[in-house]
Formats: C-alpha cells, sequence, structure tokens
C-alpha cells in the first residue's frame, strides 16, 4: 500500500491544524473506537467559509483528507462546500489506496457537520442532506469496493 | 550520511537481513554445485550431500531424534499450512477437533479456518491478558475428540513466550497431538523437540538472517501427515518439488550462527530492549506495555501510545528513517485493529496506538538514542493534532 507524494505532503506538513476561537460552526465525526475522529471548526462571512481548522486523530489518509478538505473548502460557498464529494478529496490527493477510501468520507462528514451547525445555529435549514457517518447502513468496506472511488486502479 | 542520520531498523521481526557468512555459504549452490540433488550423478549427488548435511545440522540444532523429521518448505507460512492441514487430512475419523490459540499468526488461523470449513470443529483458545496460553485454559477446552492443538512459541507482535512443555503434557494427556509455531523464536530462545514435546513445529528462514523462500518443517516421526503438494515424492514424500538446496544450506548456517551467539546475543537485545522501554515510559506520559509475560522474546516488544493512531507515527518515524511496525487497524488494510491485542483485552481505541519494535543483530544503543530522541516530539506534534487527547487522557504532552 503505497501513498502518493500529495498525501505525504499533506501528512507531513498539514494545512489548517488547529481550533478557532469562537468558530461560527463546528463539525465532530468518527469514534476513537474505530481509530479515527475529527473536528472542524468554520468562520462564515455572507455564506462563505472565511476560515477553517481541523484537528484529527488517525492514520496518515485521515490527517492528509482532512487537511486537504480545509484547502478546498476556504473560500467555498456553503452550498459549494457541502457539495464536495470523498471521490473529489481522493482526487485532489492524486488518488487513495482502496482500503483508505472510507478516510475521505471522514473528511467530507467533518465538513457538512461544520456547516449544518453554522446554519442549525442560525436558525436555518441543514443543508448537507445528512452525513454518511450517521446512516445506519454506512459501511466503511462497501467504499473500499466502489471503482469510481479507486483512483489508484 | 552522518552516524546520527544512519537508517535506524526496529523490525527484525517482519524480517531480517541476510547474515553475509550466510550469504557466502550458500552462494556455490547458485553457481558451481548447482545440480540436482536428486540425480545422480557427481554434480547432483553433491547437492544431496549439501542438502542433507543441512537437515542434520537443522536436527542437531532443534534436537531432532532423526534428520528425516526436518522437511524443507518454501516459508513458515508453507510449514504451518502443512502441519494443520496435512495432520488432519491424515487424522483418525474420531477425532474432529482442532484448537488454536487465538491470537496466532494467520499461516495458522487461516489453515484452521479452513479445517472448519472440511467439517472440524475449531476452537480458540484464548490468551489471558500478559499475553500467555496458560495450561488451565488449554484443558478447559481439550477434549476426548480434540486430535490436534497448535499454539505458538513466541507471539510475534508482543514477544510473549508460551509455555509449550506444559501445554504438550496436556493435550497428549488427552490423546491430542500439538504443533507450535516457532517462527518468532527459532534461534532466539532455546528451542528442543525432546525438552518441549512438540509433534510438529514450524520455522522460516528469513527471521533468522536466512534469505526469504525458505522455511523448514518439524514433523516427529510416526506422526500422520498428508503432503499437500505432490509429486515427484522430494522430502520423504512429504514436498515434492526440486529442492532449494542454497536454501537448506542457509538455513543450516543462518541456524548455527544463532545459536552459537544466543548466550551473548540475547542479553544485548534484552538490555537495547529494556532501555527503549524505559524511555519511552520515563518520557511520554501515557503510554504503557501491551503485555507483561513472565517469560518473553528478548528482541520483541510492543508498546501503547494512548491518544495516536499507529500508522501515522508509523510513517512520522519512517520519515526520520527509523523502521517500525503496528498493530494499528489502518496499517493493516483492513478495518479492525489487530488480532493479537484484541485477543489479550486490549480496548480498540488504546489497541489502534500499539508500536511494534523488534530488535536484532545490527541494532546499536546509537539505534535506541536515536529513537529516545525522535520519538517523543513526534507522539507530542500528533497528540496536539488529535480532537480528543485532551479528553480521553487527561491534560498536555510532556
Amino acid at each position: 500500500m503505497l501513498y502518493s507524494d500529495k498525501v505525504m505532503d499533506h501528512f507531513n506538513n498539514p494545512r489548517n491544524v488547529g481550533v478557532l476561537e469562537s468558530p461560527d460552526g463546528v463539525g465532530e465525526v468518527g469514534n476513537p473506537v474505530c481509530g479515527d475522529m475529527m473536528r472542524i471548526t468554520i468562520k462564515v462571512d455572507d455564506d462563505r467559509i472565511q476560515d477553517i481548522r481541523f484537528q484529527t486523530l488517525g492514520c496518515g489518509a485521515a490527517i492528509a483528507t482532512s487537511s486537504i478538505v480545509t484547502e478546498m473548502a476556504r473560500g467555498m460557498t456553503l452550498q459549494e462546500a457541502v457539495s464536495i464529494t470523498k471521490k473529489q478529496v481522493a482526487e485532489e490527493l492524486g488518488g487513495l489506496p482502496a482500503a483508505k477510501m472510507h478516510c475521505s468520507v471522514l473528511a467530507t462528514d467533518g465538513l457538512k457537520g461544520a456547516v449544518d451547525d453554522y446554519l442549525v445555529r442560525h436558525g436555518r435549514e441543514a443543508i448537507s442532506g445528512g452525513l454518511e457517518h450517521d446512516d445506519p447502513n454506512f459501511d466503511p468496506h462497501a467504499i473500499e469496493s466502489e471503482d469510481a472511488c479507486d483512483v489508484t486502479k | 550520511m552522518s552516524e546520527q542520520d544512519r537508517p535506524v531498523y526496529f523490525d527484525y521481526a517482519a524480517t531480517t537481513p541476510v547474515d553475509p557468512r550466510v550469504v557466502e555459504a550458500m552462494l556455490p549452490y547458485y553457481t558451481s554445485h548447482y545440480g540436482n540433488p536428486n540425480s545422480m550423478y557427481a554434480l547432483g549427488r553433491e547437492a544431496y550431500k549439501a542438502l542433507e548435511d543441512a537437515r542434520e545440522r537443522v536436527a542437531a540444532a532443534i534436537g531432532a531424534s532423526n534428520a528425516n523429521e526436518i522437511v524443507f518448505t518454501g516459508s513458515g507460512t508453507e510449514a504451518d499450512n502443512a502441519a494443520l492441514l496435512g495432520i488432519m487430512a491424515r487424522m483418525r475419523k474420531d477425532r474432529k477437533h482442532v484448537i488454536v490459540s487465538a491470537f496466532e499468526h494467520h499461516a495458522v488461523l487461516e489453515p484452521a479456518r479452513a479445517l472448519a470449513k472440511q467439517g472440524f470443529e475449531v476452537t480458540h483458545v484464548q490468551p489471558n491478558i500478559d499475553g500467555l496460553i496458560s495450561v488451565e485454559a488449554l484443558r478447559d477446552v481439550l477434549r476426548d475428540d480434540t486430535a490436534l492443538v497448535s499454539v505458538m512459541h513466541g507471539n510475534n507482535e508482543i514477544g510473549s513466550v508460551q509455555p509449550i512443555k506444559e501445554l504438550a503434557v496436556a493435550a497428549h494427556a488427552r490423546g491430542a497431538l500439538i504443533h507450535t509455531d516457532a517462527a518468532q523464536t527459532l534461534g532466539k530462545i532455546p528451542f528442543d523437540t525432546g525438552e518441549l514435546g512438540v509433534d510438529a513445529a514450524s520455522f522460516s528462514g528469513h527471521k533468522i538472517y536466512a534469505p526469504k523462500g525458505v522455511g523448514a518443517m518439524y514433523l516427529k516421526k510416526g506422526t500422520p501427515f498428508e503432503p499437500f503438494i505432490k509429486g515427484g515424492g522430494q522430502e520423504f514424500g512429504k514436498r515434492s518439488g526440486t529442492q532449494n538446496v542454497a536454501g537448506a544450506v542457509a538455513f543450516a548456517t543462518a541456524l548455527e550462527i544463532m545459536q552459537d551467539d544466543m548466550r551473548v546475543e540475547s542479553p544485548r537485545l534484552e538490555a537495547l530492549r529494556d532501555r527503549l522501554v524505559r524511555g519511552v515510559l520515563d518520557n511520554i506520559e501515557n503510554t504503557v506495555l501491551t503485555a507483561d509475560a513472565p517469560q518473553k522474546l528478548p528482541n520483541i516488544v510492543s508498546l501503547l501510545i494512548k491518544g495516536v493512531e499507529g500508522e501515522a507515527m508509523l510513517l512520522q518515524l519512517d520519515g526520520k528513517g527509523i523502521a517500525v511496525s503496528t498493530g494499528s487497524a489502518c496499517s493493516s488494510g483492513s478495518l479492525a485493529a489487530s488480532h493479537v491485542l484484541l485477543s489479550i483485552g486490549c480496548p480498540p481505541e488504546i489497541a489502534h496506538g500499539s508500536l511494534r519494535l523488534s530488535f536484532g543483530r545490527y541494532s546499536t544503543d546509537q539505534d535506541v538514542d536515536r529513537f529516545l530522541e525522535v520519538f517523543p516530539p513526534i507522539v507530542a506534534r500528533l497528540r496536539e493534532m488529535s480532537p480528543v487527547y485532551t479528553k480521553m487522557f487527561g491534560v498536555g504532552t510532556s
């Protein structure tokens, strides 16, 4: 199992690590029992993500996908941010090993959670359509076999 | 490259470099002495002599009463498969029960699963929290129809050494045979088939400074066995295929060097291991020894670094030129933490932070120094990045 250079770059030099003070939205996903957990904090202005930070407990892919998703989301509208797919995250990193595809869900879910949290705090409707991690049928193994996601094939 | 930047290899339990003395001993059997040991002319007889000489040396080293109790194989995994599947294929029909320990290597667990598919009943005997299969635990699961027990001699992830002699007595008392996977112990601690009383054992060349691609199986005379590689009847009909003469010579040479060095090398490795463990436990908070068995391998230790994921540590250490191993889910490609760690009662959220360090012939005090210098900041950095470390394990990193 090999990581792309870009995955290793984001793992070794993760962008936007930390927690924003008095954030407008917070997303927390994952479970230490499964070995990975992520928190994203965002600052929102005029429905655009102005600033973003993450903290992640997890493997190389979990940290790299977290890092890249914060770069992708910065400056996006909330609608654009929740539309980022796990496939886009993997592609942006130059591909992920099949067994690591589920890590990109952690990143997209964390971002969706933060956006929804911002909206709900302001009395508005959540727009993400729900987190994959909250789906009782969510099966990380199923993602591994989804060919479209596996950029390394 | 300065001495300080010399790569540090702490994964001898995964594989070892081939000792130059071993290379020297085996090379002629690739080039000048290339005969097929089954040919009758001089070139063949020469190869045959080297092969049988290697067999006798291995037999002598492990206390086998007869050289033809040694069968050379292509790997330790092959030896495990051959022992479990081969013995059970010829087992008397009223013995349908097989016992394997829950923390065996997959090379034993998977053939055991195949036996279950064939209709045998398979019981997994559980180790205790110290990483030990106790005689009581085995006695509890032994039955009148138990055919075979397989318990590894030394565990590859946590280094605990099993009381094979006592387990063998318990198995034999119920008429069962016993096999042990000794891939991690051969040459590192004494292994004597007579002393241990086992009916079969598996060994691997590349764990003892011989090349990959050679292993051996000990099969006590009279043990039922059906070969699963069938062909020209080499290795007394137990493993067909033209023998790996160079590999057999390498295996015997490597094993003799291990045995000769053991008295000096064991305490040296123990000292390196203990200094590294103390250095980690004293200087990094929320770290523990994974298991503390009464008898353990001198060269393998497992540590739990709470609140950090194993693969992340492995990659960061690799970035500093230090090679280690981990039992975390993420490094394995599966999503479950190591079955070894879970079997000794380690909670999954902790097992993800396991680190296995294994030492060997070329490990030095400087290697340990380098590790102890590089590792604490890596842990601190990863814990700082974690959203839950403070919540789960208390304040700050040291």
